[in-house]
């Protein structure tokens, strides 16, 4: 009886959590105000997790940019396509690596620290304290990081596209020589605004949602110790991962 | 004049029981505490006094038994009704809980902000105020943890007084303070009991703190309470639990060691 309960509260324990971490969710979408002090908060939680995650953001993507020219100018080469190497970047960066990869980057830097800083607070009573002078803490800590995570992501990752561009251009143009008018005209005909574009935004906002909502709900529901609020902070880390590479999918699969 | 006020019940606890998993942490505890009146609940370490508290916070539920504050059944708020009802207490918790992201003014002026509002000039003065009663006036920029102890627990102090709420809840309110900032805190408590006609319950360890602040006593033993009456009542009592703890002696019916089920095999029994 004792395995048997055992093996069931390990299928069980995934699916409630999931419940639990929806109706997190709701509570949080169901304590909206718009009033001035949200927007306040919002808008600082969007510097200290958006703003900060900005340099290890650019920095990336330039790289990224670099080395997918290289690579990309490697494999056309070999058929004589070579002038297409700046519609293959750019496509596979608005559709795939750019929302991905800064979502990826984004669970490092910010996904844990949200989730380090909810659990420390909880582990210092400050939650309690707050729930005390009926202060609602899911309202007052956990929205405006999960709102901040949601407009910040789409953000950071215009700007890591914008970077690999930049790469790609210092990288193609630069070192190997190609002609700037081509690799401009490329892009111009053959990358679509609403279709590439648009479309990879559509996905970086699914990914600051999930991002901040698994980040604030560890952060939340961490034992208050030092190894849970440890633990808290890994998870966030490889949850984070594992969905955004499973409703990149998902999404890709759907909409293309 | 003092025949003629109406002696009300603020917090009315029946036949209380608590349990966490097979430890009754209380057991059967009944209790009515008067309008505007100050009482202490004094008791060993692990007794439950912080249990008591969050009970009567709402933050636990009883397994049995009954609180009702002001006429209204805490034990089965809702959580909006729980939401209003906090509003009126102020807590101040055995750690002080203080917000360490914000400075000690914005600590001060979270319930303020939250609850209020105060044009931001009337606000500042408010809270500058409270700062000064509890002696620490010019540290208001500072952060949480550029505090001392002591220094911190009475900006929680200030915190939790600064709603003027009905029923205050101090949570060992004097322990590591100096004794002057206790003389100041006691004064503090006093007054604004008084004035604002509070009901407040300090949990506590300190005998002879107490006796100089407090209306009545409930000092509990073993999940339940031991003894009860105004201080000076207790200070000469004979019953042998009550005596053991007012005059911190070794020997009674309170023990020093946590309970334990006994060494295993019973080898040092
Ligand atoms: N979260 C918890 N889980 C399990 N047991 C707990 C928990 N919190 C407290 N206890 C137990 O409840 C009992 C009462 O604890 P409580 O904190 O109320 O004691 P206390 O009287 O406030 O002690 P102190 O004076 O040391 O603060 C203790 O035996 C403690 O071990
Ligand atoms: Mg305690």
């Amino acid at each position: 009886m004792a395995t048997l309960g055992h093996y069931t509260s390990k299928l069980t324990g995934p699916v409630a959590q999931s419940g639990q971490c929806l109706l997190f969710l709701m509570r949080m979408i169901s304590s909206i105000r718009f009033s001035a002090a949200q927007v306040r908060s919002v808008l600082q939680q969007i510097y200290l997790i958006g703003a900060r995650s900005l340099v290890i953001v650019m920095i990336c993507g330039f790289f990224v940019g670099m080395v997918l020219s290289l690579q990309a100018i490697n494999a056309l080469e070999q058929f004589g396509a070579s002038d297409q190497v700046s519609l293959l970047v750019v496509k596979s960066l608005f559709r795939e690596l750019g929302p991905v990869l800064t979502a990826l980057l984004f669970a490092g830097r910010a996904g844990t620290s949200v989730t380090a800083e909810i659990g420390l607070m909880k582990a210092t009573n400050q939650i309690e304290a707050m729930e005390l002078m009926a202060i609602d803490p899911i309202q007052i800590i956990a929205l405006p990081r999960f709102i901040a995570s949601l407009i910040s992501l789409p953000l950071l990752t215009a700007m890591f596209n914008a970077l690999a561009i930049l790469g790609s251009v210092v990288f193609s143009i630069g070192v190997m020589d190609m002609d700037a008018g081509i690799f401009w005209s490329k892009l111009q005909t053959g990358i679509y605004f609403y279709k590439d574009f648009v479309g990879g935004m559509w996905k970086s906002l699914v990914f600051g949602g999930l991002v901040g909502l698994v980040a604030v709900f560890f952060g939340y529901t961490a034992k208050p110790t030092g190894a849970g609020v440890g633990t808290a902070t890994t998870n966030t880390v490889v949850l984070s991962s594992v969905l955004i590479l499973v409703f990149d999918f998902i999404m890709t699969s759907f909409f293309t | 004049m003092e025949q003629a006020k109406i002696i009300k019940t603020a917090i009315r606890i029946r036949d209380l029981v608590f349990r966490r998993g097979r430890n009754t942490i209380l057991d059967g505890i009944s209790m009515d505490i008067q309008q505007g009146s100050i009482v202490a609940f004094m008791g060993p370490s692990g007794v439950g006094k912080t249990t008591i508290l969050r009970l009567i916070s709402g933050q636990l539920k009883p397994d049995e038994g009954t609180i009702e504050v002001n006429g209204q059944m805490v034990s089965r708020m809702s959580d909006r009704e729980l939401h209003r009802f906090r509003r009126n207490i102020g807590v101040l918790l055995q750690d002080g809980a203080l917000f360490t992201d914000l400075t000690v003014f914005e600590n001060i002026a979270t319930p303020l902000r939250e609850h209020t509002d105060l044009p931001e000039p009337l606000l500042r003065r408010l809270v500058m105020s409270k700062l000064n009663a509890v002696g620490l006036g010019g540290i208001e920029d500072l952060m949480p943890h550029e505090l001392s102890g002591g220094m911190a627990r009475r900006v929680a102090f200030a915190r939790a007084v600064v709603l003027d709420p009905g029923i205050m809840l101090y949570d060992e309110p004097m322990t590591g303070l100096d004794p002057i900032a206790v003389s100041t805190i006691r004064t503090l408590m006093r007054e604004t009991n008084d004035a604002l006609g509070l009901t407040s319950i300090v949990v506590t360890h300190n005998v002879t703190q107490m006796s100089q602040l407090v209306d009545y006593c409930y000092i509990m033993a073993s999940a339940k309470i031991a003894g009860e009456g105004p201080p000076q009542e207790l200070n000469s009592s004979t019953e042998p639990g009550v005596n053991q703890f007012m005059n911190g002696k070794m020997e009674g019916p309170i023990p020093f060691h946590y309970q334990t089920p006994g060494t295993p095999w019973g080898l040092l029994d």
